[in-house]
């Protein structure tokens, strides 16, 4: 449809006043929300994400429409909620204890909305114990984390010990990043994926939620 | 601003091996008086740090010294520098970095005494305020203890004195992740020259009362972190030249308040130091792609006075750890360069280190030494810091548009999109300071970044 079409196109230059306003008038015609977010919204975020791992675009073009994206879902939200649509997953995301480093992390983040899925940020240097009180509280089905430095990576296994004695584990699938981290340093902590880079984090994410569901 | 005019006539005066104003340690190692130094970095492999892993952290580091120490003595490297940048533990509790500063140190003494190295650490505390969030610059619980480090290693033997600190950076992260250049500039040349007035007041003064040297800042979290962004073409390679010549003016309060150099080695804007407050500078390069990679390998040698690895983890490699690899990289980097100064080559040598990279990248054409003079120029005839940094943002954005036009530099479509996006933003920035503050004030999130921690809006 013309519009959904409009709304992508709008999304994908960041423009987000122009985004809310094709939304209200797509809901106000009668479409429904979960196709407005479908085949408007993340159809946009999904040709930015693609151009952007192609070097086609920069950060900031995807920040911008993941803005558009935002401005555009909290107006669905009543509608999504009433029609029981639901995201499209949930992820508890942070920098783990000791580490301060958050740009990598809040890349992670945006990627991950920008797949139409709900991230609860819980900042930079967050203990085991935080962790897993977010788990119990938001029920995510991906715990993300982050680390920067050789001191503190170690941090990732103590993370994944506690939701382990917490009995919360098998809830979850856990995902590590940051650049001392290697595939070799997942296996040997007992996290579920590794990825080197933002972009192919929120694919795995995605295959994550695809294949445990 | 202290300086109004530069440090040297010209851009032939930006040398390796000499600075304007050199320093001689109190063991008397000169730099910035003929000869580019080693200085090696270091850190720890992947390891918790906690009272159980101590007895290991304190071996790694005497052995990483040692390791070092016994390579220099083999190739008969006479000069080199340590140096010791603290984690968050070790500055936090300062007993645990003065610890490891002390092993650091009595290898150093028996290497001096026993082989005649003259060999000199730096001590570089982790600025440990960044842990709070938001960050509170001046009331930060954790400045005191990182000043009682600054203290006592200063009296336990640490010649080089050295911090990359982090005023403003809770707003240029997000400055540089939208290509933000006026929020990047309001983070380097209000926020960020504030705080390097309000830290190096005191570093300096803690080094004059100790008899040690108030080396230097660098704005690493700043200008590294475009870099890094650019090299993973996450954001324009033009935004990151930009936003390194801008952070120019970010790191000279430190000097203006009496540093002496030599700066840190990661802090990428040293040659513009050296031109304006003519201090002996570290950097790093080729040699450093153990810890980071970049485009400005060769080129960022072209006025080095300390010559670096950035860091490196205490790993085995086949030839033996890396540490000890790394310093023998920088021994014949530094021995090459030291041998075209002796034969009156190092000219020519400067010459291939800036022409094999300058037109590459347009974060390499402006750490040319040309481009250095240039935009350092536009720095000391600003009235204000943030006039300065419009000023060399604007000036390095003008080299770039120059090399492009000539034909020598090649930037894809959106790269030339953004430099006049940029353009023009820079050009939209006042230079008065408060006029600055007013019109940035609507898009600061006050509860990220407490002003009063600046001084901005306090009596």
């Amino acid at each position: 449809m013309a519009i959904l079409d409009d709304i992508s196109a709008f999304l994908q230059k960041g423009k987000a006043k122009e985004v809310k306003e094709l939304v209200q008038l797509a809901l106000d015609q009668g479409l429904p929300a979960k196709s407005i977010l479908e085949d408007g919204l993340m159809a946009g975020m999904s040709i930015i994400g693609g151009k952007f791992k192609r070097n086609e675009v920069f950060v900031p073009e995807v920040l911008i429409a993941a803005r558009a994206m935002n401005a555009g879902t909290a107006l669905l939200k009543p509608a999504l909620a009433a029609g029981g649509v639901q995201a499209r997953g949930k992820v508890v995301i942070g920098t783990v204890k000791g580490d301060l480093h958050d740009i990598g992390k809040n890349l992670v983040r945006m990627m991950f909305e920008g797949k139409g899925l709900e991230v609860v940020d819980l900042g930079v240097d967050v203990g085991a114990d935080k962790f897993v009180a977010a788990l119990r509280e938001h029920q995510p089905q991906i715990l993300a984390l982050s680390a920067l430095l050789t001191t503190t990576m170690n941090e990732m296994k103590t993370v994944i010990d506690e939701v382990d004695k917490a009995g919360l584990r098998s809830a979850v699938k856990i995902m590590i990043g940051g650049a001392p981290i290697t595939e070799g340093f997942r296996a040997a902590v007992g996290a579920d994926s590794y990825t080197p880079d933002a972009a192919a984090a929120a694919d795995a994410a995605v295959a994550l939620l695809q294949k445990a569901s | 601003m202290k300086y109004a005019k530069l440090a040297i006539e010209s851009a032939r005066e930006l040398e390796f091996g000499f600075a304007p104003r050199p320093v001689t340690t109190s063991h008397g190692l000169a730099i910035g008086s003929g000869a580019v130094h080693p200085e090696l970095k270091f850190t720890l492999p992947p390891i918790t740090i906690n009272a159980s892993s101590m007895p290991e952290i304190l071996e790694q580091y005497e052995g990483i010294a040692r390791g070092a120490l016994e390579r220099a003595v083999h190739l008969g490297q006479r000069c080199l520098v340590l140096e010791f940048e603290t984690l968050l533990e070790m500055t936090m509790e300062s007993a645990i970095g003065l610890r490891i500063l002390d092993l650091l140190l009595e290898a150093c003494e028996e290497f001096r005494a026993k082989e005649g190295l003259l060999v000199e650490v730096r001590l570089t505390p982790n600025d440990a305020r960044d842990f709070e969030r938001p960050p509170r610059l001046r009331s930060s619980r954790w400045l005191e203890p990182m000043f009682e480090l600054f203290e006592k290693g200063a009296l336990a033997g640490a010649e080089l004195l050295s911090i990359e600190s982090t005023g403003g950076k809770e707003v240029h992260d997000e400055a540089i992740m939208f290509c933000d250049v006026q929020a990047a500039a309001f983070a380097l040349t209000v926020l960020g020259v504030r705080d390097v007035h309000f830290l190096w007041a005191r570093i300096v003064e803690v080094a004059r009362r100790t008899g040690r040297l108030a080396g230097g800042d660098t704005a690493c979290g700043f200008a590294n972190t475009a870099m890094m962004l650019a090299e993973k073409r996450f954001i324009p390679t033009v935004f990151a030249a930009v936003d390194r010549a801008i952070s120019a003016v970010r790191t000279l309060p430190a000097y203006e308040e009496g540093a002496v150099g030599p700066d840190k080695d990661c802090g990428y804007e040293g040659p513009f130091m050296k031109a304006i407050a003519g201090i002996p500078i570290s950097m790093e390069g080729k040699s450093a792609a153990c810890a980071h990679m970049s485009r400005v390998g060769n080129i960022s040698a072209a006025c080095a006075d300390l010559w670096s690895n950035e860091c490196v983890q205490n790993i085995k490699l086949l030839s033996g750890m890396a540490p000890t690899v790394c310093f023998e990289q920088l021994v014949y980097d530094t021995r090459l360069m030291n041998t075209a100064i002796a034969r009156g080559s190092a000219a020519e040598l400067q010459r291939l280190f800036v022409e094999s990279d300058k037109y590459t990248d347009p974060q390499a054409l402006v750490l040319a030494p040309e481009s250095v003079f240039e935009i350092s120029k536009a720095i000391v005839g600003a009235p204000s810091y943030v006039a300065a940094g419009r000023a060399a943002g604007l000036k390095a954005l003008e080299l770039i548009e120059e090399a492009c036009a000539s034909g020598r530099l090649a930037l894809d479509e959106r790269e030339v999109e953004y430099a006049a996006r940029i353009g023009d933003e820079l050009a939209a920035i006042p230079e008065d300071e408060g006029e600055f503050i007013e019109m940035m004030l609507p898009r600061i999130d006050t509860k990220a970044c407490l002003l009063e921690e600046y001084g901005i809006g306090s009596a």
